[in-house]
Protein backbone atom coordinates (compact mmCIF):
# COMPACT_ATOMS: atom_id res chain seq x y z
CA UNK A 1 0.00 0.00 0.00
CA UNK A 2 1.61 2.85 -1.45
CA UNK A 3 1.22 6.54 0.76
CA UNK A 4 1.14 10.18 0.16
CA UNK A 5 3.15 13.10 1.52
CA UNK A 6 1.63 14.37 4.46
CA UNK A 7 0.89 18.30 4.49
CA UNK A 8 1.79 20.71 6.77
CA UNK A 9 -1.81 21.95 7.51
CA UNK A 10 -2.86 18.17 8.18
CA UNK A 11 -0.30 17.74 10.48
CA UNK A 12 -1.40 21.24 12.52
CA UNK A 13 -5.05 19.33 12.14
CA UNK A 14 -4.27 16.22 13.86
CA UNK A 15 -1.51 16.43 16.88
CA UNK A 16 -1.11 13.34 18.71
CA UNK A 17 -3.03 13.12 21.78
CA UNK A 18 -5.09 15.90 20.88
CA UNK A 19 -9.13 15.70 21.41
CA UNK A 20 -9.63 15.15 17.69
CA UNK A 21 -7.35 12.27 17.53
CA UNK A 22 -8.52 10.39 20.82
CA UNK A 23 -12.41 11.10 19.43
CA UNK A 24 -11.83 9.72 16.12
CA UNK A 25 -9.86 6.46 17.17
CA UNK A 26 -11.87 6.19 19.87
CA UNK A 27 -15.18 6.66 18.11
CA UNK A 28 -14.31 4.24 15.23
CA UNK A 29 -12.62 1.92 17.78
CA UNK A 30 -16.41 2.23 20.05
CA UNK A 31 -18.15 1.34 16.51
CA UNK A 32 -16.46 -0.95 15.63
CA UNK A 33 -16.42 -2.92 18.86
CA UNK A 34 -20.38 -2.40 19.10
CA UNK A 35 -20.94 -4.00 15.75
CA UNK A 36 -18.44 -6.79 16.74
CA UNK A 37 -20.49 -7.36 19.76
CA UNK A 38 -23.64 -7.50 17.59
CA UNK A 39 -22.55 -10.09 15.26
CA UNK A 40 -21.55 -12.42 18.48
CA UNK A 41 -25.16 -11.80 19.22
CA UNK A 42 -27.10 -12.12 16.32
CA UNK A 43 -25.26 -15.79 15.84
CA UNK A 44 -24.79 -17.07 19.59
CA UNK A 45 -27.51 -15.48 21.11
CA UNK A 46 -30.18 -14.28 19.67
CA UNK A 47 -32.02 -17.29 18.15
CA UNK A 48 -31.39 -19.03 21.14
CA UNK A 49 -33.24 -16.87 22.79
CA UNK A 50 -35.60 -16.64 21.06
CA UNK A 51 -36.08 -20.23 21.11
CA UNK A 52 -36.17 -20.23 25.40
CA UNK A 53 -38.30 -17.91 25.48
CA UNK A 54 -40.90 -19.69 22.92
CA UNK A 55 -40.63 -22.34 25.26
CA UNK A 56 -41.35 -21.02 28.54
CA UNK A 57 -44.49 -19.32 26.98
CA UNK A 58 -45.65 -22.54 26.02
CA UNK A 59 -44.96 -24.06 29.73
CA UNK A 60 -46.85 -20.74 30.95
CA UNK A 61 -49.83 -21.85 28.05
CA UNK A 62 -49.46 -25.68 29.79
CA UNK A 63 -49.36 -24.24 33.58
CA UNK A 64 -52.64 -22.27 32.56
CA UNK A 65 -54.48 -25.93 31.07
CA UNK A 66 -53.45 -27.30 34.46
CA UNK A 67 -54.98 -24.46 36.66
CA UNK A 68 -51.41 -23.97 38.17
CA UNK A 69 -51.09 -20.43 38.99
CA UNK A 70 -47.93 -20.93 41.01
CA UNK A 71 -46.37 -22.71 37.75
CA UNK A 72 -47.49 -19.41 35.16
CA UNK A 73 -45.53 -17.44 37.56
CA UNK A 74 -42.12 -19.45 37.67
CA UNK A 75 -42.42 -19.77 34.03
CA UNK A 76 -42.94 -15.85 33.50
CA UNK A 77 -39.83 -15.04 35.73
CA UNK A 78 -38.29 -17.12 33.46
CA UNK A 79 -39.70 -15.25 30.76
CA UNK A 80 -38.66 -11.84 32.36
CA UNK A 81 -34.90 -12.97 32.67
CA UNK A 82 -34.62 -14.15 29.04
CA UNK A 83 -36.14 -10.82 27.82
CA UNK A 84 -33.58 -8.70 30.02
CA UNK A 85 -31.04 -10.58 29.14
CA UNK A 86 -31.95 -9.92 24.63
CA UNK A 87 -32.98 -6.46 25.60
CA UNK A 88 -29.62 -5.70 27.70
CA UNK A 89 -27.65 -7.04 25.04
CA UNK A 90 -29.14 -5.33 21.98
CA UNK A 91 -28.77 -2.13 24.11
CA UNK A 92 -25.31 -2.57 24.67
CA UNK A 93 -24.70 -3.25 20.74
CA UNK A 94 -26.44 0.14 20.27
CA UNK A 95 -25.68 2.43 22.84
CA UNK A 96 -21.79 1.31 21.92
CA UNK A 97 -22.02 2.36 17.98
CA UNK A 98 -24.22 5.17 19.08
CA UNK A 99 -21.28 6.25 21.41
CA UNK A 100 -18.99 5.94 18.85
CA UNK A 101 -21.07 7.96 16.27
CA UNK A 102 -21.19 11.20 19.24
CA UNK A 103 -17.63 10.67 19.31
CA UNK A 104 -16.53 11.10 15.73
CA UNK A 105 -19.31 14.02 15.35
CA UNK A 106 -17.50 15.71 18.24
CA UNK A 107 -13.89 15.27 16.33
CA UNK A 108 -15.77 16.98 13.73
CA UNK A 109 -16.60 20.01 15.90
CA UNK A 110 -13.55 20.48 18.24
CA UNK A 111 -11.91 23.64 16.21
CA UNK A 112 -14.80 25.29 17.10
CA UNK A 113 -14.83 24.54 20.62
CA UNK A 114 -13.57 27.23 22.49
CA UNK A 115 -12.27 25.65 25.31
CA UNK A 116 -7.93 25.73 25.76
CA UNK A 117 -6.12 22.47 24.72
CA UNK A 118 -6.06 20.37 27.83
CA UNK A 119 -9.27 20.60 28.97
CA UNK A 120 -10.78 19.08 25.19
CA UNK A 121 -8.63 16.60 25.79
CA UNK A 122 -9.66 15.96 29.16
CA UNK A 123 -13.60 16.20 27.73
CA UNK A 124 -12.59 13.88 25.44
CA UNK A 125 -11.67 11.19 27.01
CA UNK A 126 -14.49 11.46 29.76
CA UNK A 127 -16.24 11.15 26.86
CA UNK A 128 -14.56 8.05 25.83
CA UNK A 129 -14.65 6.78 29.21
CA UNK A 130 -18.66 7.55 29.37
CA UNK A 131 -19.19 5.99 25.98
CA UNK A 132 -17.21 2.79 27.12
CA UNK A 133 -19.30 2.18 30.40
CA UNK A 134 -21.81 3.21 29.09
CA UNK A 135 -22.56 -0.09 27.54
CA UNK A 136 -20.40 -2.01 29.77
CA UNK A 137 -23.11 -1.18 32.65
CA UNK A 138 -25.98 -1.96 30.18
CA UNK A 139 -24.44 -5.46 29.43
CA UNK A 140 -24.03 -5.97 33.51
CA UNK A 141 -27.58 -5.34 34.13
CA UNK A 142 -28.58 -8.76 33.54
CA UNK A 143 -26.03 -10.43 35.81
CA UNK A 144 -25.22 -8.28 38.40
CA UNK A 145 -29.01 -7.55 39.52
CA UNK A 146 -30.29 -5.90 42.51
CA UNK A 147 -27.27 -7.67 43.83
CA UNK A 148 -26.01 -5.63 47.61
CA UNK A 149 -28.31 -2.62 45.91
CA UNK A 150 -30.01 -0.45 48.30
CA UNK A 151 -32.68 0.87 45.93
CA UNK A 152 -35.79 -1.76 44.84
CA UNK A 153 -35.46 -2.14 41.47
CA UNK A 154 -32.10 -0.09 40.17
CA UNK A 155 -29.31 -2.65 40.50
CA UNK A 156 -25.42 -1.65 40.17
CA UNK A 157 -24.97 -1.82 36.86
CA UNK A 158 -28.43 0.03 36.20
CA UNK A 159 -26.19 2.39 38.31
CA UNK A 160 -23.08 2.51 36.74
CA UNK A 161 -25.02 2.91 33.33
CA UNK A 162 -27.00 5.88 34.23
CA UNK A 163 -24.06 7.41 35.66
CA UNK A 164 -22.02 6.88 31.97
CA UNK A 165 -24.96 8.68 30.39
CA UNK A 166 -25.03 11.33 33.08
CA UNK A 167 -21.43 11.95 32.29
CA UNK A 168 -21.70 12.05 28.31
CA UNK A 169 -24.24 14.16 28.76
CA UNK A 170 -22.13 16.55 31.16
CA UNK A 171 -19.10 16.30 28.41
CA UNK A 172 -21.89 17.48 25.59
CA UNK A 173 -23.02 20.38 27.47
CA UNK A 174 -19.45 21.42 27.76
CA UNK A 175 -19.01 20.76 24.27
CA UNK A 176 -21.99 23.22 23.70
CA UNK A 177 -20.73 25.81 26.12
CA UNK A 178 -17.53 25.53 23.99
CA UNK A 179 -18.84 26.17 21.09
CA UNK A 180 -21.40 29.03 22.38
CA UNK A 181 -18.22 30.68 23.75
CA UNK A 182 -16.34 30.05 20.10
CA UNK A 183 -19.52 31.84 18.29
CA UNK A 184 -20.32 34.78 20.37
CA UNK A 185 -16.91 35.74 21.58
CA UNK A 186 -15.05 35.04 18.26
CA UNK A 187 -17.07 36.24 15.45
CA UNK A 188 -14.53 36.98 12.57
CA UNK A 189 -12.89 33.45 14.02
CA UNK A 190 -16.63 31.78 12.49
CA UNK A 191 -15.23 31.52 9.08
CA UNK A 192 -12.32 29.91 10.34
CA UNK A 193 -14.12 27.01 11.99
CA UNK A 194 -12.72 23.58 10.81
CA UNK A 195 -14.43 22.23 7.47
CA UNK A 196 -14.76 18.92 8.21
CA UNK A 197 -14.50 17.33 4.71
CA UNK A 198 -10.90 18.94 4.77
CA UNK A 199 -9.71 18.35 8.26
CA UNK A 200 -10.92 18.03 12.05
CA UNK A 201 -8.72 21.63 12.52
CA UNK A 202 -7.42 24.16 11.13
CA UNK A 203 -9.11 24.47 7.74
CA UNK A 204 -11.21 26.66 6.48
CA UNK A 205 -15.13 26.23 7.68
CA UNK A 206 -16.59 27.28 4.30
CA UNK A 207 -15.57 26.08 0.78
CA UNK A 208 -13.26 28.26 -0.93
CA UNK A 209 -11.32 28.01 -4.03
CA UNK A 210 -8.17 27.07 -1.38
CA UNK A 211 -10.25 23.84 -0.53
CA UNK A 212 -9.26 20.19 -2.71
CA UNK A 213 -12.39 19.30 -4.16
CA UNK A 214 -13.82 16.40 -2.54
CA UNK A 215 -12.37 13.07 -3.33
CA UNK A 216 -14.20 10.17 -4.87
CA UNK A 217 -13.83 8.47 -1.43
CA UNK A 218 -15.55 11.10 0.49
CA UNK A 219 -18.37 11.82 -2.32
CA UNK A 220 -18.84 8.47 -2.43
CA UNK A 221 -19.75 8.40 1.15
CA UNK A 222 -21.93 11.31 1.70
CA UNK A 223 -23.85 10.79 -0.99
CA UNK A 224 -24.39 6.90 -0.62
CA UNK A 225 -24.71 7.67 3.14
CA UNK A 226 -27.41 10.03 3.13
CA UNK A 227 -29.29 7.89 0.13
CA UNK A 228 -29.02 4.96 2.17
CA UNK A 229 -30.83 7.34 5.55
CA UNK A 230 -33.59 7.98 2.84
CA UNK A 231 -34.19 4.55 2.27
CA UNK A 232 -34.43 3.96 6.06
CA UNK A 233 -36.57 6.52 6.79
CA UNK A 234 -38.73 5.55 3.71
CA UNK A 235 -38.74 2.26 4.95
CA UNK A 236 -39.66 3.33 8.62
CA UNK A 237 -42.77 5.46 7.23
CA UNK A 238 -44.03 2.22 5.80
CA UNK A 239 -43.52 0.20 8.57
CA UNK A 240 -45.66 2.71 10.98
CA UNK A 241 -47.86 3.00 8.13
CA UNK A 242 -48.86 -0.52 7.44
CA UNK A 243 -47.33 -2.56 9.85
CA UNK A 244 -47.00 -1.23 13.39
CA UNK A 245 -50.69 -0.84 14.55
CA UNK A 246 -51.48 -4.27 12.83
CA UNK A 247 -49.15 -6.00 15.09
CA UNK A 248 -50.49 -4.44 17.74
CA UNK A 249 -53.66 -5.76 17.34
CA UNK A 250 -52.38 -8.87 16.12
CA UNK A 251 -50.17 -9.59 19.30
CA UNK A 252 -53.05 -8.64 21.20
CA UNK A 253 -55.57 -11.05 18.98
CA UNK A 254 -53.05 -14.01 19.28
CA UNK A 255 -52.38 -13.78 23.51
CA UNK A 256 -56.16 -13.77 23.96
CA UNK A 257 -56.47 -16.89 21.55
CA UNK A 258 -53.77 -18.26 23.50
CA UNK A 259 -54.99 -18.07 26.67
CA UNK A 260 -58.72 -19.21 25.31
CA UNK A 261 -56.99 -22.11 23.90
CA UNK A 262 -55.43 -22.68 26.94
CA UNK A 263 -58.76 -22.96 28.80
CA UNK A 264 -60.47 -24.30 26.74
CA UNK A 265 -58.69 -26.46 23.68
CA UNK A 266 -55.64 -27.03 25.01
CA UNK A 267 -53.79 -29.02 21.84
CA UNK A 268 -54.16 -25.16 20.29
CA UNK A 269 -52.28 -23.52 22.26
CA UNK A 270 -48.76 -24.38 20.83
CA UNK A 271 -50.04 -22.68 17.61
CA UNK A 272 -50.73 -19.73 18.73
CA UNK A 273 -47.42 -19.74 20.74
CA UNK A 274 -45.95 -20.40 17.25
CA UNK A 275 -47.75 -17.57 15.35
CA UNK A 276 -47.06 -14.86 18.84
CA UNK A 277 -42.90 -16.14 18.40
CA UNK A 278 -43.77 -15.70 14.71
CA UNK A 279 -44.60 -12.30 15.11
CA UNK A 280 -42.09 -11.38 17.47
CA UNK A 281 -39.54 -12.33 14.81
CA UNK A 282 -41.01 -10.35 12.18
CA UNK A 283 -40.95 -6.99 14.38
CA UNK A 284 -37.70 -7.85 15.12
CA UNK A 285 -36.39 -7.86 11.51
CA UNK A 286 -38.39 -5.17 10.39
CA UNK A 287 -37.23 -2.74 13.34
CA UNK A 288 -33.46 -4.13 12.59
CA UNK A 289 -33.68 -3.30 8.62
CA UNK A 290 -35.00 0.34 9.46
CA UNK A 291 -32.74 0.89 12.33
CA UNK A 292 -29.70 -0.70 10.83
CA UNK A 293 -29.77 1.03 7.12
CA UNK A 294 -29.78 4.32 9.10
CA UNK A 295 -27.27 3.92 11.22
CA UNK A 296 -25.05 2.19 8.09
CA UNK A 297 -25.89 5.45 6.48
CA UNK A 298 -25.06 7.85 9.66
CA UNK A 299 -21.82 5.84 9.93
CA UNK A 300 -20.94 6.60 5.69
CA UNK A 301 -21.38 9.91 6.03
CA UNK A 302 -18.99 10.59 8.88
CA UNK A 303 -16.69 8.03 7.63
CA UNK A 304 -16.53 10.76 5.04
CA UNK A 305 -15.37 13.25 6.91
CA UNK A 306 -12.19 11.49 7.79
CA UNK A 307 -11.23 9.50 4.51
CA UNK A 308 -8.55 12.20 4.30
CA UNK A 309 -6.55 10.72 7.71
CA UNK A 310 -6.77 7.50 6.44
CA UNK A 311 -3.28 6.91 4.90
CA UNK A 312 -3.49 4.21 2.09
CA UNK A 313 -3.44 4.49 -1.39
CA UNK A 314 -6.85 5.33 -3.85
CA UNK A 315 -7.22 1.77 -4.45
CA UNK A 316 -7.09 0.35 -1.11
CA UNK A 317 -9.16 3.55 -0.22
CA UNK A 318 -11.74 2.90 -2.69
CA UNK A 319 -11.84 -0.94 -1.55
CA UNK A 320 -12.92 -0.36 1.80
CA UNK A 321 -15.54 2.24 0.95
CA UNK A 322 -16.77 0.22 -1.47
CA UNK A 323 -17.20 -3.02 1.33
CA UNK A 324 -18.69 -0.22 3.68
CA UNK A 325 -21.67 0.17 1.61
CA UNK A 326 -22.09 -2.97 0.01
CA UNK A 327 -22.06 -3.90 3.62
CA UNK A 328 -24.28 -1.47 4.56
CA UNK A 329 -26.57 -2.47 2.01
CA UNK A 330 -26.55 -6.31 2.58
CA UNK A 331 -27.13 -6.40 6.15
CA UNK A 332 -30.43 -4.48 6.57
CA UNK A 333 -31.96 -6.04 3.16
CA UNK A 334 -30.70 -9.81 4.01
CA UNK A 335 -32.13 -8.99 7.64
CA UNK A 336 -35.55 -7.99 6.11
CA UNK A 337 -35.62 -10.83 4.06
CA UNK A 338 -34.73 -13.66 6.98
CA UNK A 339 -38.35 -14.54 7.68
CA UNK A 340 -38.99 -14.63 3.90
CA UNK A 341 -35.88 -16.78 3.16
CA UNK A 342 -34.89 -18.24 6.20
CA UNK A 343 -31.58 -18.81 7.90
CA UNK A 344 -29.74 -18.54 4.88
CA UNK A 345 -30.50 -14.98 4.86
CA UNK A 346 -30.06 -14.40 8.17
CA UNK A 347 -26.45 -15.71 7.21
CA UNK A 348 -25.85 -13.62 3.98
CA UNK A 349 -26.66 -10.78 6.64
CA UNK A 350 -23.87 -11.75 9.34
CA UNK A 351 -22.01 -11.77 6.17
CA UNK A 352 -22.83 -8.00 5.27
CA UNK A 353 -22.14 -6.85 9.00
CA UNK A 354 -18.86 -8.36 8.62
CA UNK A 355 -17.92 -6.68 5.62
CA UNK A 356 -18.74 -3.16 7.49
CA UNK A 357 -16.24 -4.51 10.18
CA UNK A 358 -13.60 -5.35 7.81
CA UNK A 359 -13.72 -2.02 5.97
CA UNK A 360 -14.19 0.10 9.41
CA UNK A 361 -10.91 -2.11 10.51
CA UNK A 362 -9.22 -0.84 7.01
CA UNK A 363 -10.01 2.16 7.59
CA UNK A 364 -8.62 2.50 11.08
CA UNK A 365 -5.57 0.71 10.09
CA UNK A 366 -4.94 3.77 7.19
CA UNK A 367 -5.46 6.31 10.06
CA UNK A 368 -2.76 4.82 12.37
CA UNK A 369 -0.32 5.01 9.44
CA UNK A 370 -1.64 8.67 8.88
CA UNK A 371 -1.32 9.79 12.45
CA UNK A 372 2.27 7.73 12.78
CA UNK A 373 3.66 9.45 10.01
CA UNK A 374 2.17 12.73 11.06
CA UNK A 375 4.34 12.16 14.56
CA UNK A 376 7.01 10.91 13.24
CA UNK A 377 7.57 14.03 10.59
CA UNK A 378 6.93 15.78 13.64
CA UNK A 379 9.79 14.37 15.35
CA UNK A 380 12.09 15.12 12.64
CA UNK A 381 10.98 18.98 12.34
CA UNK A 382 13.10 21.84 14.56
CA UNK B 1 -20.71 29.96 9.05
CA UNK B 2 -23.79 30.13 7.04
CA UNK B 3 -27.47 29.83 8.25
CA UNK B 4 -28.46 26.61 7.01
CA UNK B 5 -25.14 24.97 8.71
CA UNK B 6 -26.07 26.81 12.07
CA UNK B 7 -29.60 25.77 12.12
CA UNK B 8 -28.39 22.20 11.65
CA UNK B 9 -25.34 21.66 14.14
CA UNK B 10 -26.90 24.44 17.18
CA UNK B 11 -30.07 22.70 16.25
CA UNK B 12 -28.53 19.28 16.27
CA UNK B 13 -26.55 18.94 19.62
CA UNK B 14 -29.56 20.79 21.76
CA UNK B 15 -31.60 18.43 20.36
CA UNK B 16 -29.23 15.52 21.13
CA UNK B 17 -28.65 16.86 24.92
CA UNK B 18 -32.66 17.27 25.19
CA UNK B 19 -32.72 13.41 23.67
CA UNK B 20 -30.32 12.43 26.56
CA UNK B 21 -31.85 14.24 29.20
CA UNK B 22 -34.96 12.38 28.07
CA UNK B 23 -33.44 9.18 28.03
CA UNK B 24 -31.98 9.89 31.52
CA UNK B 25 -34.97 10.72 32.95
CA UNK B 26 -37.17 7.72 31.37
CA UNK B 27 -34.10 4.89 32.78
CA UNK B 28 -34.24 6.50 36.04
CA UNK B 29 -38.30 7.07 36.64
CA UNK B 30 -39.82 5.34 34.24
CA UNK B 31 -38.56 2.44 32.29
CA UNK B 32 -38.09 -0.16 35.31
CA UNK B 33 -41.28 1.03 36.65
CA UNK B 34 -42.66 0.20 32.75
CA UNK B 35 -41.00 -2.78 32.36
CA UNK B 36 -42.47 -3.87 35.73
CA UNK B 37 -46.38 -3.24 34.87
CA UNK B 38 -45.98 -4.55 31.71
CA UNK B 39 -44.50 -8.14 32.56
CA UNK B 40 -46.64 -8.08 36.10
CA UNK B 41 -49.75 -7.07 33.65
CA UNK B 42 -48.96 -9.93 31.11
CA UNK B 43 -48.31 -12.79 33.95
CA UNK B 44 -51.70 -11.34 35.93
CA UNK B 45 -53.60 -12.40 32.24
CA UNK B 46 -51.69 -15.65 32.28
CA UNK B 47 -52.29 -16.53 36.12
CA UNK B 48 -56.34 -15.44 36.03
CA UNK B 49 -56.38 -17.46 33.39
CA UNK B 50 -54.95 -20.20 35.22
CA UNK B 51 -57.31 -19.03 38.18
CA UNK B 52 -60.35 -19.27 35.95
CA UNK B 53 -61.08 -15.75 36.11
CA UNK B 54 -61.32 -14.55 32.50
CA UNK B 55 -63.01 -11.37 32.96
CA UNK B 56 -60.00 -10.17 34.90
CA UNK B 57 -57.50 -12.30 32.61
CA UNK B 58 -58.70 -10.12 29.34
CA UNK B 59 -59.23 -7.04 31.79
CA UNK B 60 -55.22 -7.36 32.56
CA UNK B 61 -54.78 -8.15 28.96
CA UNK B 62 -55.94 -5.14 27.61
CA UNK B 63 -53.70 -3.24 30.19
CA UNK B 64 -50.72 -5.34 28.61
CA UNK B 65 -51.03 -4.06 25.00
CA UNK B 66 -51.93 -0.25 26.42
CA UNK B 67 -48.43 -0.43 28.50
CA UNK B 68 -46.50 -2.00 25.68
CA UNK B 69 -48.26 0.48 23.78
CA UNK B 70 -47.01 3.29 25.31
CA UNK B 71 -43.49 1.63 26.12
CA UNK B 72 -42.35 1.10 22.43
CA UNK B 73 -43.46 4.92 21.73
CA UNK B 74 -41.21 5.86 25.07
CA UNK B 75 -38.19 3.88 23.44
CA UNK B 76 -38.65 4.81 19.66
CA UNK B 77 -38.94 8.69 20.54
CA UNK B 78 -35.55 8.80 22.57
CA UNK B 79 -34.02 6.65 19.67
CA UNK B 80 -35.29 9.11 17.07
CA UNK B 81 -34.59 12.56 18.56
CA UNK B 82 -31.20 11.35 19.26
CA UNK B 83 -30.60 9.71 15.77
CA UNK B 84 -32.38 12.75 14.03
CA UNK B 85 -30.16 14.84 16.44
CA UNK B 86 -26.96 13.40 14.63
CA UNK B 87 -27.85 13.47 10.79
CA UNK B 88 -28.61 16.69 11.79
CA UNK B 89 -25.09 17.55 12.74
CA UNK B 90 -23.82 15.39 10.26
CA UNK B 91 -25.37 17.71 7.62
CA UNK B 92 -24.43 20.56 9.05
CA UNK B 93 -20.71 19.64 8.87
CA UNK B 94 -21.40 18.64 5.25
CA UNK B 95 -24.31 21.23 4.14
CA UNK B 96 -21.30 23.50 1.80
CA UNK B 97 -21.27 20.59 -0.64
CA UNK B 98 -25.32 20.63 -1.05
CA UNK B 99 -25.47 22.23 -4.74
CA UNK B 100 -28.22 24.64 -3.79
CA UNK B 101 -28.64 28.57 -3.41
CA UNK B 102 -28.43 29.68 0.15
CA UNK B 103 -32.14 30.11 0.59
CA UNK B 104 -33.37 26.34 -0.60
CA UNK B 105 -30.75 25.26 1.75
CA UNK B 106 -31.67 27.48 4.58
CA UNK B 107 -35.35 25.75 3.72
CA UNK B 108 -34.09 22.26 3.87
CA UNK B 109 -32.43 22.81 7.07
CA UNK B 110 -35.07 24.14 8.69
CA UNK B 111 -37.69 21.75 7.71
CA UNK B 112 -35.52 19.15 8.91
CA UNK B 113 -35.26 20.75 12.06
CA UNK B 114 -38.69 21.07 12.51
CA UNK B 115 -39.42 17.57 11.40
CA UNK B 116 -37.07 16.13 14.02
CA UNK B 117 -38.39 17.77 16.73
CA UNK B 118 -42.01 17.42 15.68
CA UNK B 119 -41.80 13.97 14.35
CA UNK B 120 -41.11 12.05 17.74
CA UNK B 121 -43.19 15.07 19.42
CA UNK B 122 -46.03 13.53 17.55
CA UNK B 123 -44.97 10.05 18.37
CA UNK B 124 -45.06 10.57 22.07
CA UNK B 125 -47.88 13.01 22.20
CA UNK B 126 -49.61 9.61 21.13
CA UNK B 127 -49.05 7.99 24.57
CA UNK B 128 -51.01 10.87 26.52
CA UNK B 129 -54.59 10.30 24.14
CA UNK B 130 -54.51 6.95 22.39
CA UNK B 131 -55.40 7.30 18.63
CA UNK B 132 -55.21 11.19 18.87
CA UNK B 133 -55.99 12.17 15.80
CA UNK B 134 -53.79 15.58 16.37
CA UNK B 135 -50.75 13.60 17.61
CA UNK B 136 -50.97 11.41 14.52
CA UNK B 137 -51.26 14.01 12.07
CA UNK B 138 -47.93 15.75 13.92
CA UNK B 139 -46.24 12.36 13.25
CA UNK B 140 -46.87 11.99 9.76
CA UNK B 141 -45.90 16.00 9.27
CA UNK B 142 -43.05 15.83 10.91
CA UNK B 143 -41.51 12.22 9.25
CA UNK B 144 -42.80 13.81 6.10
CA UNK B 145 -40.75 16.56 6.51
CA UNK B 146 -37.83 15.05 7.08
CA UNK B 147 -37.83 12.81 4.69
CA UNK B 148 -38.69 15.43 2.23
CA UNK B 149 -35.39 17.65 3.58
CA UNK B 150 -33.54 14.11 2.89
CA UNK B 151 -34.42 13.98 -0.04
CA UNK B 152 -33.59 17.20 -1.52
CA UNK B 153 -30.32 16.97 0.51
CA UNK B 154 -29.45 13.40 -1.47
CA UNK B 155 -30.03 15.52 -4.36
CA UNK B 156 -28.41 18.59 -3.48
CA UNK B 157 -25.12 15.86 -3.01
CA UNK B 158 -25.72 14.41 -6.39
CA UNK B 159 -25.82 17.56 -8.31
CA UNK B 160 -22.73 18.27 -6.56
CA UNK B 161 -21.19 15.15 -8.41
CA UNK B 162 -22.70 16.56 -11.19
CA UNK B 163 -20.99 18.13 -14.24
CA UNK B 164 -22.42 21.78 -14.01
CA UNK B 165 -22.78 21.18 -10.29
CA UNK B 166 -21.50 23.78 -7.27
Amino acid sequence: MATKAVSSPMIAGFPAMSAQRLLVFGGVALIAGGMIFGEIFAVFVLHQNGGKTGEALLAATKAVTAQNPEAVKQAFVSIGGLLEDRGTKVDTHVHMTDAGYLALLLALVQSSVALSAPRKRFLAKLFLLGGTLLPIGIFLIHYVGLAYSPFPVIGWASILADSAGALLIVVLTAEVWGLWRHFRGQPEAVASMSHVGTAAAGCPAERSSADPAPTWEERALLGGGTVLVLLGFLYGAWYAGKNLYEQEARERNILSFMLDAAVKTPDLSGQFVNSYGMLAAERAVQIAAHSHIIEFGLLAMLLSFVQRYVFLNAVWKRRWVVLLLLGSLILPVFVWLELKVGLVAGGIADVGGLLVVIALIGMLAGMLRYSGSVDALRGAQP
Amino acid sequence: MSRDRKVLIFGGLALAAFGMFYGLHYALFVEHQTLDQLGGSLATAFVSAAERKLPESRAALDRYAAIRYDYVRQVDVHSHWIGLAMLMIVFGAAFDRVAFSGSIKFWIALALTIGAIVFPLGVILQTVSHGSALASALAILGSGLVIMALAATALGFARQGAPGGA
